[in-house]
């Protein structure tokens, strides 16, 4: 439980950032939607500038904010007990984005061992299948459709096998770097850390070639059934996370180096993004076991 | 473990902190920058009082449209669209952020916190909120009117066959989620990180546990929430057919991601509820809390079997019986718990000296209403039986007694219960009592015989109807108006305590209150245990 002594714990003063950064979500939104349900208008061009104009301003909402909070912890305003309260809060968030791929897993379980075997006449649905869906044969990964959309499986050798190292490698060098870290080896903490950075956006190269080889040589696509729609939208928000994840390690390698920031003591920030690192690795392996092998 | 408190800077603090002890920034700027737990548990419970009232105009429209049979006021898309609305606002909008905002007025007074875990995370959930709704009430205004889905937007009526303000709708949804995440997760930590020396785990005011509770159920299904609608989005725009059959979809997928958030989301909106009430009746009852370790135990059981639920919002779906038959059976146990709950209730009241101000008034018509409505869930959970009641006015029965005589009470209960505190104001009593039994009346008017019209087949979500429904309808949609009248004397309630009309409030307000929260004064300065209390 809480120590017994206390340095108080640091309540911020009034801040501008949340309702700015509040702001920009809601012209994320708006624009988003806009954008989407005007996709089939292309003289409608509102859309994107709204949910670019959020999108810069959310940039600017957490350079500002982080800034801030950066600054407080340099000044050493924050206790122990508030730095477990952002190791707790982290814990949490991760959750939360467990829980979110959990949703598309379980889409993937369930079209798998349910739906696609139900619409082939399994269980008691011999007349679903004789009256509405005669041809169609139960299998995975479900290259042609009940509606007939056919469509190529993307085999897991080759770029997907390739990529399952690369993640994996990252996170050992990344492991590296962590302990570099806490020995103050800051001369290896950097290079392993440079080197996590760049698997990372090898592995998001790999996985844009990917993308362009499915769509263009195996007709694999977001709309080609339910394999299609698993695969893409389980790759594709991994993908947005590998961006993020990178994106947060790279801010981290450009404090470590211009700023100097960290000590073998105190380094939240880097353990955070490297959580984050770790957790996106792990998701990645079950995509690989469950999307691309089984 | 060791009680001693040291309340001195260090030479960090000292630096950094030149903090004015009630230094209160002025103006708007106090409420637009807000990192003030007690600031924005206010802003969180007036949202929810507009949003409430929102809502409420919703069903007016409802109530109106259904008091005689045959199409009087609106078409039949927009009668679908008041109902969708509806829901969507009361559930996200006035339930949710009415709880958050006790949560954070609350929370860190009873555990002696100084505020809240993260306080700019804790203002941008607030404002995040307003963002939200205000997309998806813009969804109204717009060409082919807001959502009419209904708020479980099932597909394919949310897919194939829904309007262009799907896009704003799941969008809508999306900075909700992210709201509540971001809410529950400084809730959460506040409790595990904050707790003032000597406040142990089985110390903690029931209302801390339940919400404990209800933040893990938060952080685990709101995210779960946002990939359905994520799936939604793609169906309707992008061409994915995750809930479509001609792709190897299944629209009965939908159903079961939606309720493996749906269920754990309805004890979302009465774990705190029981906490509150669990809060108020030893108060009057002036005797501790019966059975505390029970209370912790039957809180956390109902939340571990809210997760294995969800069939029973599908038993007509055509599930196979083994799994209708597990759901239906699980389903059942959240009634021993429940009970559990209800036996603790009136055991501490049991030979306790009772008096009966409005907020144990609301908290007696709790435990009565709410168990009428856990009853009617238990014949719903009956497969044979739910076959028949199945969308029916039998179902809105049963989720408007546990949802506004059991949520919503339980709220309005906690706002007369504290509001002394939060103002230092005493609200008046006599004008609280004939609130009190104005909405007894007529919510039962308005709930009660949707049971009976339920039964006799009466479907949910149609706006016309038989004409042997025609009186119960009148009678309800009387009870209705006048509930919606009623909740002005509540408005009018608090605003004269936030006016400072009123008798003053005493320190500990009500003479048998136990709890830290009434060891300071009333009302509760702005800032609040910036040295922890030493809890014995
Ligand atoms: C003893 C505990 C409970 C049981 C056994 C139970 C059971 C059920 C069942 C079987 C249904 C599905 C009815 C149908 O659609 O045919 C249902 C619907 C519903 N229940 Fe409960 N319930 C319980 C408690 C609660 C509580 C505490 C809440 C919220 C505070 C709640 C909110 C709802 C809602 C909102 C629906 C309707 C959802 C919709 O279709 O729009 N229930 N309940
Ligand atoms: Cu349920």
């Amino acid at each position: 439980m809480a120590t017994t002594t206390h340095q108080k714990y640091y309540v911020p003063h009034d801040s501008a950032w949340p309702i700015v950064g509040a702001l920009a979500l809601l012209l994320i939104g708006y624009g988003a939607a806009t954008w989407i349900s005007q996709l089939d208008q292309p003289e409608a061009r509102s859309g994107p500038w709204v949910f670019g104009a959020g999108f810069a301003l959310l940039v600017v909402t957490l350079f500002g904010w982080f800034g801030k909070v950066i600054d407080e912890s340099q000044r050493g305003l924050y206790s122990a007990q508030l730095e477990r309260s952002f190791r707790q809060c982290m814990s949490w968030f991760i959750f939360s984005e467990v829980m979110f791929f959990l949703a598309f897993f379980g889409a993937l379980f369930y079209a798998r061992v349910v739906a696609v075997p139900w619409l082939d006449g399994a269980g008691d649905n011999a007349m679903t299948a004789a009256i509405l869906w005669p041809n169609f044969e139960a299998a995975w990964p479900l290259l042609q459709t009940p509606g007939g959309t056919a469509t190529q499986a993307m085999p897991w050798t080759g770029i997907p096998l390739l990529n399952t190292l690369i993640l994996l490698a990252s996170s050992v060098t990344l492991q590296v770097a962590h302990v570099a870290i806490e020995q103050g080896k800051r001369l290896r903490l950097k290079l392993f850390l440079s080197i996590t950075v760049l698997l990372g956006v090898v592995f998001l190269f790999l996985q844009g070639y990917e993308y362009m080889h499915a769509y263009r040589d195996l007709g694999l696509r977001l709309d080609s059934g339910v394999y299609g729609n698993t695969f893409y939208l389980l790759t594709g928000f991994h993908g947005l996370h590998v961006t993020i994840g990178a994106l947060i390690l790279l801010v981290m390698l450009l404090r470590i180096v211009i700023k100097d920031h960290f000590t073998a003591q105190r380094h939240f920030g880097f353990q955070a993004a490297a959580w984050y690192w770790h957790f996106v690795d792990v998701v990645w392996l079950n995509l690989f076991v469950f999307v691309y092998v089984l | 473990m060791s009680t001693q408190v040291t309340g001195t800077l260090d030479a960090h603090g000292a630096a950094g902190r030149p903090r004015d002890h009630d230094h209160k920034p002025r103006g708007l700027a106090r409420w637009l920058f807000s990192t003030n737990h007690k600031d924005i548990g206010t802003l969180y419970l007036l949202f929810s009082l507009a949003m409430l009232f929102t809502g409420g105009s919703l069903a007016m429209v409802i109530r109106a449209e259904l008091f005689q049979p045959g199409l009087q006021f609106v078409d039949p898309h927009f009668f679908n669209q008041m109902t969708t609305v509806h829901g969507l606002v009361m559930v996200f909008g006035a339930v949710m952020p009415a709880f958050v905002g006790l949560a954070n007025w609350m929370i860190p007074l009873m555990i002696g916190a100084p505020d809240m875990a993260l306080p700019r995370i804790n203002n941008w959930s607030f404002w995040i909120l307003p963002c939200a709704f205000a997309i998806l009430l813009s969804t109204l205004f717009m060409e082919g009117g807001a959502p009419a889905a209904g708020w479980t937007f099932y597909a394919p009526l949310s897919t194939k066959y829904s309007g262009d303000s799907t896009a704003f709708f799941v969008l809508a949804v999306h900075l909700m989620g992210v709201s509540s995440i971001m809410g529950a997760i400084n809730v959460i930590v506040t409790i595990w990180n904050m707790r003032a020396p000597g406040m142990g785990w089985m110390k903690l005011p029931l209302f801390v546990w339940t919400w404990l509770i209800t933040a893990f159920l938060l952080i685990a299904v709101m995210p779960v929430l946002a990939g359905v609608v994520t799936m939604v989005l793609t169906d309707k725009y992008f061409g994915t057919s995750f809930f479509d059959a001609a792709g190897g979809g299944d629209p009965v997928m939908f159903q079961h991601i939606f309720w493996f958030f749906g269920h754990p989301e309805v004890y979302i909106m009465i774990l705190p509820a029981f906490g509150i009430v669990s809060t108020i009746i030893p108060t009057f009852a002036r005797k501790p809390l019966f059975g505390y370790e029970s209370m912790v135990i039957a809180t956390a059981s109902i939340a571990f079997l809210s997760f294995i639920v969800w069939g029973h919002h599908m038993f007509t779906t055509g599930m196979p019986v083994v799994a209708e038959l597990f759901f239906m059976y699980a389903t059942m146990l959240i009634a021993v718990p429940t009970g559990v709950k209800v036996f603790n209730w009136v055991a501490t009241m049991w030979r306790g000296s009772m008096t009966f101000e409005v907020p144990m008034m609301f908290s007696l018509a709790f435990i009565v209403l709410f168990t009428i409505g856990g009853f009617s869930g238990l014949m719903l959970a009956i497969i044979p039986a739910d076959f028949q009641y199945q969308d029916t006015y039998f179902v809105v029965a049963h989720f408007h007694y546990v949802l506004v005589t059991g949520a919503v009470f339980g709220i309005i209960a906690a706002v007369y219960y504290w509001i002394p505190k939060w103002t230092g104001v005493m609200y008046d009593e006599r004008l609280a009592q004939v609130h009190f039994w104005c909405s007894l009346v007529s919510v039962n008017m308005l709930f009660f015989p949707m049971h009976f019209v339920g039964l006799a087949g009466m479907p949910r979500r149609i706006p016309d109807y038989a004409l042997q429904f025609a009186d119960l309808n009148a009678f309800m949609s009387i009870g209705g108006f006048l509930f919606g009248l009623s909740q002005l004397l509540f408005l009018w309630g608090v605003v004269r305590c936030m006016r400072g009309i009123g008798d003053k409030a005493t320190d500990r307000v009500w003479e048998g209150a136990q709890g830290l929260e009434w060891e300071v004064p009333s009302p509760a300065p702005y800032h609040t245990f910036d040295t922890p209390p030493v809890v014995k």
